[in-house]
This record gives structure tokens, C-alpha cells and sequence, in this order.
């Protein structure tokens, strides 16, 4: 096995990749464990496609460098990372192991912080804000304290000057001007580029782009699934639904009905 | 021994206590034993509220300079759990800060997160708590196992805050250690975006524009119905991340919680990411040219047309009766 890339410059990144099941398909729990299913075919989450980009885009500012990619996923599923290796990134460490059934975030940072160690580093490592399936949204602060970086999360423009980010945060009431030493990590909300969409050209070449798979144990985290997870599914049940409203075709008029309605409950 | 020593993480805003720390001490309070409430900065301004609604204590970690919370608030938190006052469980605000600092503590006392929750339950030594999923339609109630510290986010209006008539906390300083590596994120400027009117989580009437409006400059129609209802606008996730609005008018999972007496949403499909944070309104109205859109489901008065033909018929409608 084997292979050797060549590091062109300074800046390397590593981008964490969630695959997830279609989100256009009705989510589904497993009725044995409670928890989302995930077995089926999976896609690249568009949150993080967003990080993709923002890697592609950083590595070409600084003149050079690489862009890897860190997931973990059952059954060696690995669609969704080349739709990331499509984009531009140069490789993927995949972490897919039965015995990670069932992780919870802790886990999942843990696994995904020593993939990123695995891969030797990086000067940034970038994360979606939260997955669009399970939007637990702790996996990367969880993997920046396992790692020993500092980290900016919620990040809606983010530069490099030389050894320091400088990046814009969301806040509850706009956003904060941030510096960070590097390395660091970065958790980055969608809109925050437009991600590119991968050319004939990238999907060919993705195919042949390397992607190591290793285990949990391969990466010396244990103990994990449903063993290390420090919580457990009580009950599952139906939220009370809301009584049924009245639903109208607009004829032209309906604005009116609106206007009544308001008056009803005294708005207006 | 049960579950006695209960924090909750803190925080201030404009020389108050937010709404959500007022809440989760409530609950806190309601879940019997001592309750500490942990503040990010300076306290002395908010001492006095914080123990009016439950808090005994008041740890502080005094001014970050600057600092992001997650990695100094969760390193002040470890060096008083290290200290010898381990508190069984730690509820925690989901939003910014409380997400980072809960996350940065979940590693350094390696224990798990349970987050967008809405409720708690202690049964002995056993604490459950409940998040909706999918749109809010299925209840998951989850309990921790192994060992506490127990760490819980919760959803904003989660719980009614109620003053407990306690007086001043005693605030008891918590340093923010030496953060080595993993120091360094610091603020340098902060930039505020709030529009004029009502703020939008305190609103009582909210009109939230969607991807139905087609195009930036439309969102004009929402924000004028709002202005004639005295309400606040907001939007989903789709314009925001499309740049048509900030994000501070975000309504959704990872944007503002609202519990308006009345929410209108125009053009806006329902996903779960946004139901989640407007579900609890009192009154729904959704205009949708889908009939097949999710926000039917939970409109009190639902209408399948284009908001373009009906919100303008509407805002002339309401500005003729003056």
C-alpha cells in the first residue's frame, strides 16, 4: 500500500466530513436502539461543503499547501467524501468500524481528533457549525479541547495573516471581529462561501485520490459505540399535535381571511 | 446521594441576567438541592438578580479580556471541580457560549453532552432529559449513564423563569487558569446589528419571510407587515444563508427560539431546522404556494397561494384601517 503526496507549501488543511442519509428522505429512527438511522446510501452534508471551500480557498491564498479530509461513517461509506475529493481535496482518512455504533459526540471527537492526528496535523482544521441530520453541534469544541488547539466556532469569514486567523463570528445581536494564533480550529456556518460544484474533470480524478480506512481501535480510541456513549435512549414518544387549522386556496380574497383572524385573537 | 449540587452556566447582557439563565435557575431550583449559578466575566452587576432566582452561590471567573468563552469559562469550571465542589449535574444554555463551554468541559471531565433539550427529570440518581426531533413531532427522552458531573443544553423558553425572592448571592471568585495551547481566540471588535422595533425573541407578533419571496429585495413586504403589526421580523435559514438578511433575524434550531402570540410565515416551506424555533407560538399563520409544505401542518390558518399576490393585498388591507 502506500502512497506519498508532495507538500507543495505552507498551508495544510483538514476538513471534517460528515456523511449523512439524503435529507430531502424522511428521517427514521431505529426502533431497536432509538437512534437516527444511518445505514443506507450517504451524501456529503451540505454543511460542510462549506468547509470544503473555504479549505480549497485558504490553501490557494496562501500559495500552496493540501487539503485532507477526516470522516466517520458505517460501512465504509465513502460517496460523500468524493464529492469533498471531487471539489479539490487531496485525500481522506475514513474512520468506519461496527464498533462505533452508536457513539455519542465525545466519541465521535475523540475518533475524529485522532484521525486528524493520524494525518499528522494541520495548520487548520475546519468544521460545519452542526450536522443538518443530528445538529448535536458540539463535535468540534469537543475536538479542539481533545486536540489542544484553540478554536473559533460559528466563523462567517475567515483569513489567514501569516500565523494568525482573523475571522468574523456570529453572535446572538451580529458578529465579532476574532484573531487566533495558529493552529487552530474553525467551525464555519454555511453561506459562509459558495461551494464550487466538482467538474467532470475533479469527479474523474477523485476516484483515484487516496482514502485510508482505519478503525477506532487502528486509532487507539476506546472504548466506543454504545459502551463509551454516557447515555442511553429512555423513551421515544409523539409530541402532542397541534389541533388542525383551517387551510385555504388562495381565490384573491384570502388576505381577508388573515385580516379576520387577526381580529379574532386581537392583534389588530 | 442524588442529585444535590446543580450550576447553571450563566450569563449577562446589557447589566442583566438573560432570560435563559432566569429560566434554567428556575428549573434548577424546582429540581431541589443547591443551586450555583457559574458566571463567564464580572457577576457583581447580576449577584443580586442571580440569587433572587435560586442561586445560593455565584462563582466568576472576573473579566475574560477579551477571551472567547469556551476554553476559559470550561477551564475556570475544572480548576473548582478539581478544587473539591463537584456539581452533579450542569445545565447549560443552548446557544453560543454555552455550546462551546459545555463541549470544551465535556472533554476535560470526559464525560458526555446531552443537548437541545426542553425538559429534565431527576428520579434519584438518574437525570432524563427530553429533545424534540424531527420538527418537534417525536419526543427522545434520554438519561445519562455512568458518573456525573451531568452536562444538558436547553432550548431558550424551555421553562418559565420565576423569582424565587432570594437575596444576594454570594459571588466567589473562580480564576481562569493558565489555557496554555489552547488559548489565544480574543475578541478585538464587536458589531451589533439589531434592527429598530421589538427585539425578536420578545416579540409579540413575529412575520418571518422564506425562499418563497423569491428575491432579497422582497423581504421589503415582510418587514413592512411587521412594522404596521408593531412586530419584529424575522427569517429562515435559507435567505440568511443566502446573504438576503443577517443572521441575527434567524429564526430556527441554530438561529432565535420565538413564542409570539402571533407568528406569519410567507414563503417559508417549514423544515425541521425552523419549525423547532417558532413551533411554540400561540397563533400560526403560513402563506405557501405548496399545498404540500410542512408549516401546514402546524398553521392555525393556512394559506396555499403566493406571497407575492397576498402579502400585498394584506399590508394595504391593514394600513386602510389605519
Amino acid at each position: 500500500m502506500g502512497y506519498r503526496w508532495v507538500r507543495m507549501s505552507s498551508m495544510k488543511v483538514i476538513v471534517c466530513v460528515k456523511q449523512i442519509p439524503d435529507p430531502a428522505l424522511p428521517g427514521e429512527l431505529d426502533s431497536s436502539t432509538n437512534t437516527l438511522k444511518r445505514d443506507g446510501k450517504l451524501i456529503l452534508d451540505e454543511s460542510d461543503s462549506y468547509g470544503v471551500e473555504m479549505a480549497l480557498q485558504l490553501v490557494d491564498a496562501a500559495g500552496g499547501g493540501e487539503v485532507a479530509l477526516v470522516s466517520m461513517a458505517p460501512n465504509d461509506e465513502m460517496s460523500g467524501m468524493r464529492t469533498a475529493l471531487a471539489m479539490g481535496a487531496a485525500q481522506g482518512l475514513l474512520v468506519s468500524d461496527p464498533a462505533l455504533a452508536g457513539s455519542d459526540a465525545l466519541t465521535t471527537a475523540k475518533v475524529l481528533a485522532a484521525a486528524v492526528q493520524r494525518l499528522g496535523g494541520a495548520d487548520l482544521v475546519l468544521a460545519g457549525t452542526e450536522s443538518s441530520d443530528g445538529y448535536t453541534g458540539t463535535v468540534p469544541e469537543q475536538m479542539a479541547e481533545v486536540l489542544g488547539l484553540p478554536s473559533v466556532t460559528f466563523a462567517k469569514k475567515v483569513t489567514v495573516d501569516g500565523s494568525t486567523l482573523k475571522v468574523d463570528r456570529q453572535t446572538e445581536a451580529g458578529y465579532d471581529e476574532v484573531t487566533c494564533p495558529l493552529p487552530a480550529l474553525v467551525s464555519v456556518t454555511a453561506g459562509v462561501v459558495e461551494p464550487r460544484y466538482p467538474s467532470f474533470k475533479g469527479i474523474m480524478a477523485a476516484k483515484s485520490k487516496p482514502v485510508e480506512t482505519v478503525t477506532a481501535a487502528d486509532l487507539g480510541v476506546t472504548p466506543v459505540g454504545w459502551e463509551g456513549s454516557g447515555q442511553a435512549v429512555a423513551s421515544v414518544e409523539q409530541a402532542p399535535a397541534r389541533e388542525a387549522g383551517t387551510i385555504i386556496e388562495d381565490d384573491g380574497e384570502s388576505f381577508g381571511k388573515i385580516v379576520e383572524y387577526l381580529e379574532t385573537i386581537k392583534v389588530i | 446521594m442524588g442529585i444535590s449540587n446543580i450550576w447553571v452556566f450563566s450569563q449577562e447582557s446589557n447589566g442583566t441576567a438573560t432570560s435563559g439563565t432566569l429560566e434554567l435557575l428556575t428549573q434548577a431550583r424546582s429540581l431541589g438541592g443547591t443551586v450555583t449559578a457559574f458566571v463567564g466575566g464580572d457577576a457583581s452587576a447580576i449577584a443580586g438578580v442571580l440569587g433572587e432566582y435560586g442561586a445560593a452561590k455565584v462563582y466568576a471567573t472576573g473579566d475574560l479580556g477579551g477571551a472567547l468563552p469556551g476554553a476559559a469559562v470550561a477551564s475556570a469550571m475544572k480548576a473548582v471541580i478539581d478544587g473539591g465542589d463537584s456539581p452533579d449535574l450542569i445545565l447549560f444554555p443552548q446557544n453560543y457560549e454555552g455550546r462551546d463551554v459545555m463541549s470544551r468541559l465535556s472533554v476535560k471531565v470526559d464525560r458526555t453532552v446531552l443537548t437541545n433539550n426542553v425538559a429534565v427529570a431527576v428520579d434519584g440518581d438518574t437525570v432524563t432529559v427530553t429533545t424534540p426531533v424531527f420538527g418537534g413531532n417525536t419526543l427522545v427522552s434520554t438519561s445519562f449513564s455512568g458518573s456525573a458531573p451531568y452536562l444538558a443544553a436547553f432550548r431558550p423558553k424551555s421553562f418559565a423563569a420565576e423569582s424565587a425572592g432570594g437575596g444576594a448571592a454570594e459571588v466567589v471568585a473562580a480564576p481562569v487558569p493558565d489555557l496554555g495551547s489552547t488559548g489565544g481566540a480574543t475578541v478585538t471588535a464587536v458589531h451589533v446589528e439589531e434592527s429598530t422595533g421589538p427585539k425578536l425573541d420578545e416579540a409579540d407578533v413575529v412575520v418571518s419571510g422564506g425562499r418563497g419571496l423569491g428575491e432579497a429585495d422582497k423581504f421589503a413586504m415582510v418587514d413592512d407587515l411587521a412594522k404596521i403589526l408593531k412586530g419584529a421580523a424575522g427569517a429562515s435559514r435559507a435567505i440568511v444563508d443566502a446573504g438576503w438578511v443577517p443572521y441575527s433575524m434567524q429564526v430556527g434550531q441554530t438561529g432565535k427560539v420565538v413564542k409570539p402570540n402571533v407568528y406569519i410565515a410567507a414563503g417559508i416551506s417549514g423544515a425541521t431546522q425552523h419549525m423547532v424555533g417558532m413551533k411554540g407560538a400561540k397563533n400560526i399563520i403560513a402563506i405557501n404556494k405548496d399545498a404540500e409544505a410542512p408549516i401546514f401542518g402546524v398553521a392555525d390558518l393556512g394559506i396555499i397561494g403566493d406571497v407575492h399576490k397576498v402579502l400585498p393585498k394584506l399590508i394595504e388591507a391593514l394600513q386602510a384601517r389605519g
